[in-house]
């Protein structure tokens, strides 16, 4: 097998990703390639090794074979990982934002956003409070500035997580399920979000069971299966004539329970 | 059957609150000594892939909660002058408690901060902090306050322990009470005495430490 070189244009650039855990391969050579401002849906049954695929994206699993740039740095080459002083530096440039939110309990709204900046960009207090407030201002969430996280419904914590994410100004967002755990009402709010990012040009990855929104905001759909990518391509070629009878499966199988 | 005199009580009364003042100096001091010590083992303790700091502390743990306390004073006290090393009883009381209860306190360390979910970390480290910034802007401050509960009981414990030491000629309240016994031979009295001044001592920390975890709910530290 001969592995091409990396894109030097892409934000992203993956070849031959592996990852097991124990026995278990959950990656199995992954090549891949996300261009600057390019919305990728990346959809697929459960267990085919989206989250981890993303998760090999910012270091938060080390991959065990293969190569992940990330803006022309490399994360990972063969099992070999950044060390963690650059690690870190290169953890600023990819948001992430979680299925479970991840808000930090003990922290204000506003101090959730400013943890990051005050600490690794240097902001005084009252510079990283002007960029909190911007930020809930745009994922509409100005009057909780000072509540607690608890006191929030799930669509307010998830958008404050992005918030969170965007305020270390990153130039990749990556979301792993955003919208799962959400009582149904609470989705379009948070699509809705993520939406206006997408608009704004901003490199996004995202797994997802929302075809509509890999409808409507997609660049590229990826479609996962047993731990590779088994299709890809445009939201059109995906849902209307995929080439894969595994691709027709999923898609029926997901689309016929709405 | 013999009537209770509590009058060696009443006259030793100066006495015994004199040795409750060595309880509580002796007990703060290996009680911060304690906490110190078991932060440090605690997170030591955390990462088993680093052999030689996870090695120590597992032993120092192992070593310290596998034996009695009686014997590792004895140890300090009597065993460490036969190779010169004369620690004053005092040195000897707070070094000997604060590390058996540190050993005890890095346990409570280690399961508080385990059960912090997974994700804070992830989170923390995925807008680019460091294990060390993540540890002390997220998790330590979430995991401090489930902490509150167990180090209570600890802190219980050790005021309660803190008698063994008047074993080692330290005039702490239970030593105060023994000399009052020895001239007025009113053991059942005097060891009530005692053991009710331990009981306002323990409670007052327990009254304390409900007083503290009230004050972190009300500003929202715990849900």
């Amino acid at each position: 097998m001969t592995i091409t070189q990396p894109d030097i244009a892409a934000m992203i650039s993956i070849r031959g990703l592996r990852k097991s855990f124990g026995e278990h391969v959950v990656l199995n050579g992954i090549d891949f390639d996300v261009m600057p401002s390019q919305v990728v849906v990346i959809i697929g049954p459960s267990g085919s090794g989206k989250s981890t695929f993303l998760r090999c994206c910012n270091g938060l699993e080390q991959a065990e074979g293969g190569l992940v740039e990330i803006c022309g740095q490399t994360l990972v080459n063969e099992g070999r990982m950044l060390p963690d002083a650059k690690l870190n530096a290169l953890r600023e440039e990819v948001g992430m934002v979680f299925q479970s939110f991840n808000l930090f309990p003990h922290l204000s709204v506003r101090d959730n956003i400013t943890l990051g900046p005050r600490k690794l960009r240097g902001l005084s207090p009252a510079q990283a409070q002007t960029e909190a407030d911007a930020l809930l201002h745009k994922v509409g969430l100005t009057h909780k500035a000072d509540a607690m996280p608890a006191s929030l419904s799930g669509g307010q914590k998830q958008r404050v997580a992005i918030a969170r994410a965007l305020a270390m100004k990153p130039r990749v967002m990556l979301f792993d399920e955003p919208t799962s755990a959400l009582d149904p009402e609470l989705v379009g709010e948070v699509l809705q979000v993520m939406k206006l990012l997408a608009s704004e040009g901003m490199t996004m990855m995202v797994v997802t069971h929302e075809m509509g929104f890999a409808k409507e905001v997609a660049d590229v759909v990826v479609v996962m299966d047993g731990g590779g990518i088994i299709e890809s391509g445009s939201p059109e070629t995906i849902f209307t004539k995929p080439q894969q009878a595994r691709t027709r499966e999923f898609l029926h199988a997901v689309l016929s329970r709405a | 059957m013999m009537e209770l005199d509590f009058s060696p009580v009443g006259s030793g009364w100066p006495q015994l609150l004199e040795g409750a003042l060595v309880t509580i100096e002796i007990t703060s001091i290996s009680l911060v000594l304690g906490c110190a010590l078991g932060l440090v083992v605690g997170i030591g303790r955390l990462n088993p892939a680093r052999r030689l700091v996870y090695g120590l502390c597992t032993a120092y743990v192992a070593a310290i909660r596998g034996t009695p306390l009686l014997v590792q004073l004895f140890i300090l006290f009597f065993g460490l002058p036969q190779f010169g090393i004369l620690l004053p009883a005092f040195v000897c009381g707070v070094w000997g408690l604060g590390v058996y209860s540190g050993a005890y306190v890095s346990e409570i360390v280690r399961g508080a901060i385990q059960s912090v979910d997974r994700g804070q970390m992830e989170a923390a480290r995925s807008i680019g902090l460091s294990s060390s910034q993540a540890m002390h802007s997220v998790i330590l401050p979430q995991a401090l306050v489930r902490m509150i509960p167990p180090l209570g009981n600890e802190f219980i414990a050790l005021i309660k322990n803190s008698a063994l030491v008047s074993l080692l000629t330290i005039h702490d309240l239970m030593h105060e009470g023994q000399k009052i016994i020895s001239v007025s031979y009113r053991s059942l009295e005097v060891y009530l005495a005692i053991a009710v001044l331990y009981f306002v001592l323990t409670g007052l920390t327990t009254l304390a430490l409900r007083k503290l975890e009230q004050h972190l709910k009300a500003g929202g530290m715990v849900q």
